[in-house]
């Protein structure tokens, strides 16, 4: 049976700007290992449009990293061509990646990945140390990242005397420091607990809402990618499905159910009263 | 990113592992600190041989029979019987730059006061050889030229001497005898201590040479003359004169050696300072090895650190760091630790040499140009040894690297 592939691009086309901002011409991805050649992506074509909100989704070996990767400019395709914001960068050298990556991408890994021993706002301030500005400037847009994710007061903190959802934050203020179009996140929510993953998720679509940020996130929880607005489903190196989000989830009513720390210890308490409670009772 | 940035960057950096920085410093400062000491000391023994050597009279020259060179001033007893007293009486009297001349004949006898033996060095020489020398009589006076006319048994002792022979006793006037012969005392020289090859000075008796000629050792020719020059300048000037004489007189062939050796205070010091100096750098060397060693451990903990930093690096060049800026960040980085090294090893360079020097007595003696050559090394070291793993550092993959554990 042939596979079936909806395509969501067309429907993109009523969202308010129409521009894309990626778009992938039949990219292959071939990694030689010697004796045998690994077929990461085979002839994946997409568009993503300025504002959208994507999650990548895939089993292991689907090419979800891989597509990342390339879509990140940390790696080139083998074949095919990506433009970003209309540039064509698969022939790029490394250096001119690096300069797109510093200007034009923001990342957040899963790992957070923030220098230890540094304060959140050197952190921050990282991206831009390679974009030639000054001193002041750096520290000027570190602090105004730093409070689109309301973490201003804690500028100073080191990232050991910072919370896991804190820390992430961190790395979305560092991603955004350069003002670049695009979010690439790789499983932000990883590493983190239920109700802090919503509440990462709720930082997420508050700036692609409010400032129009893409975000291009790989998750492999079909929950979190209900946050997102368009899906795509990737599988043995091609795109399967690429599908618009039914019943999206609002991380801002998800946040108000759910029970707040108070809450929850109250609860498990009251679990475990009962479980007292039965192992006490008569047989 | 200019470098003001980049250094203080670096400076952030090292400062994450304050305690690994400051061990991987420490070969560097050990080595610097090494040098810079070695060569202040070493410097600082120099001033003190030239102060000795000059003590011994600026304008000196003097005139060895024989031309071995075995031990710089030491006279060899070699069979050259050429040096004559006429010899010194033609130069004084042809050769306007020199002012003052004396003989020299030494001979090793047993000398005798009570119940009191030595053995030592008997020289004879005419009075004048005390001024030629800056060697003034501290005690008593020194014989006469009549006396030497005379050759009269007359002596003037060296304290070593003074010390074995008389002990408490007051030495002037009193009867020594040399070899067999009676001797009156009539001075006591001031101690000059040992010389730059390691002999006693003071342990010598100083008699009329025309007394040492006829009664003591038999030989009417001498060892060596002592003169002086009018000047510094006339010192050096006299050499060529002196020696065009003395090969003319002992008629010397061209071509053929001379058979006797002139010194100049100018030249004792030169040779002096050369094996000083020669001696000081060797050690300085030597100390420099462990600067190798400590450019080695710069490289080591470089390299632990780049393989530490390997998600670090990755996140800086998914952030936009070019491989370039990679490399100058850990080249800097290697670079800061190595002159932070250097210059706190010259500090502590130079607070040692300032002890040892206060405890030997000797003058702290900076020298500028090792401090300089401190400062170009610990760079150097820095760049040559931070390389490699700066290189390898931007060599890193950003996928891979943001994958390590």
């Amino acid at each position: 049976m042939a596979d079936q592939i909806i395509v969501a691009s067309d429907l993109s086309r009523t969202s308010p700007t129409s521009k894309p901002v990626i778009r992938l011409e039949n990219v292959f991805k071939t990694y030689d290992l010697g004796e045998i050649q690994v077929q990461a992506l085979r002839g994946v074509s997409l568009e993503i449009s300025e504002g959208e909100f994507v999650a990548v989704m895939g089993p292991s070996g689907s090419g979800k990293s891989t597509i990342m990767n390339i879509l990140g400019c940390l790696d080139r395709p083998t074949k095919g061509r990506y433009f970003l914001d209309d540039v064509d960068v698969s022939g790029m050298s490394k250096s001119e990646l690096a300069r797109i990556r510093n200007r034009k991408l923001g990342f957040v890994f899963q790992q957070f990945n923030l220098l230890s021993r540094t304060s959140a706002l050197e952190n921050v301030e990282l991206p831009t140390v390679y974009a030639g500005i000054s001193p002041d400037e750096r520290t000027k847009r570190a602090m105004e990242a730093l409070t689109r994710v309301g973490l201003a007061d804690r500028a100073g903190h080191h990232p050991s005397q910072l919370s896991g959802g804190q820390q992430q934050r961190v790395a979305i203020a560092r991603g955004l420091v350069n003002r670049p179009s695009i979010l690439l996140a790789d499983e932000p929510t990883g590493n983190l607990d239920s109700r802090t993953s919503v509440e990462i998720m709720d930082i997420l679509q508050t700036l692609n809402n409010e400032q129009g940020l893409t975000i291009v996130l790989v998750t492999h929880e079909p929950d979190i990618a209900q946050y997102a607005r368009r899906n795509l489903l990737f599988r043995d190196g091609k795109l399967k499905r690429d599908i618009l989000v039914q019943d999206r989830l609002v991380a801002q009513d998800v946040l108000k159910s759910l029970p707040t720390v108070e809450q929850q210890a109250a609860e498990d308490a009251e679990e475990e009263n009962q479980r007292l409670a039965k192992a006490d009772a008569p047989v | 990113m200019d470098f003001m940035n980049t250094f203080r960057l670096a400076l952030r950096a090292l400062s994450r592992n304050k305690m690994r920085s400051a061990l991987t410093m420490l070969g560097i400062i050990i080595g610097v600190g090494a040098v810079i000491a070695v060569v202040s000391i070493g410097q600082g023994a120099q001033y003190i041989v030239q102060q000795g050597i000059q003590a011994m009279g600026t304008n000196a020259v003097f005139i060895s029979a024989g031309s071995n060179r075995a031990g710089g001033v030491r006279q060899g007893y070699g069979g050259v019987k050429t040096l004559t007293m006429d010899d010194l009486t033609a130069i004084l009297k042809e050769i306007p730059l020199i002012k003052e001349a004396s003989p020299a004949l030494s001979n090793r006898q047993q000398v005798v006061y009570g119940n009191q033996n030595w053995n030592t060095q008997v020289t004879g020489i005419t009075p004048n050889y005390f001024e030629i020398r800056t060697w003034p009589v501290q005690a008593g006076s020194a014989f006469s030229d009549e006396e030497v006319d005379l050759a009269a048994n007359v002596c003037v002792l060296g304290t070593t001497v003074e010390k074995i022979l008389f002990v408490d006793e007051n030495p002037i006037g009193k009867t020594i005898r040399i070899g067999n012969l009676p001797f009156r005392v009539d001075g006591i020289l001031e101690s000059k201590g040992q010389n730059v090859t390691g002999q006693d000075q003071d342990d010598v008796i100083f008699a009329p040479y025309t007394t040492v000629q006829r009664k003591i050792s038999g030989i009417t020719w001498l060892q060596f003359i002592a003169a002086s020059a009018v000047s510094q300048e006339a010192s050096v000037a006299a050499v060529a004169p002196i020696t065009s004489l003395l090969r003319e007189r002992h008629r010397i062939r061209n071509g053929d050696d001379d058979d006797f050796l002139i010194r100049t205070q100018a030249d004792i010091a030169d040779l002096q300072n050369q094996t000083q100096s020669t001696m000081t750098y060797l050690l300085g060397g030597i100390a420099s090895v462990s600067l190798l060693v400590g450019g080695i451990g710069i490289m080591n903990i470089m390299l632990v650190s780049v393989t530490e930093r390997t998600r670090e690096i990755g996140v800086r060049m998914a952030v936009g760091a070019t491989e370039d800026d990679v490399r100058r960040q850990f080249l800097v980085e290697a670079v800061t630790l190595s002159m932070m090294g250097g210059f706190i090893g010259i500090i502590f360079g130079l607070i040692g040499s300032a002890l040892i020097s206060n405890l030997l007595s000797w003058p702290t003696l900076i020298s500028g140009k090792a401090i300089i050559a401190a400062v170009i090394f610990s760079a150097a070291v820095g760049i040559f040894f931070g390389y490699y793993p700066a290189h390898k550092a931007a060599q890193l993959d950003p996928i891979e690297a943001l994958r390590y554990e």
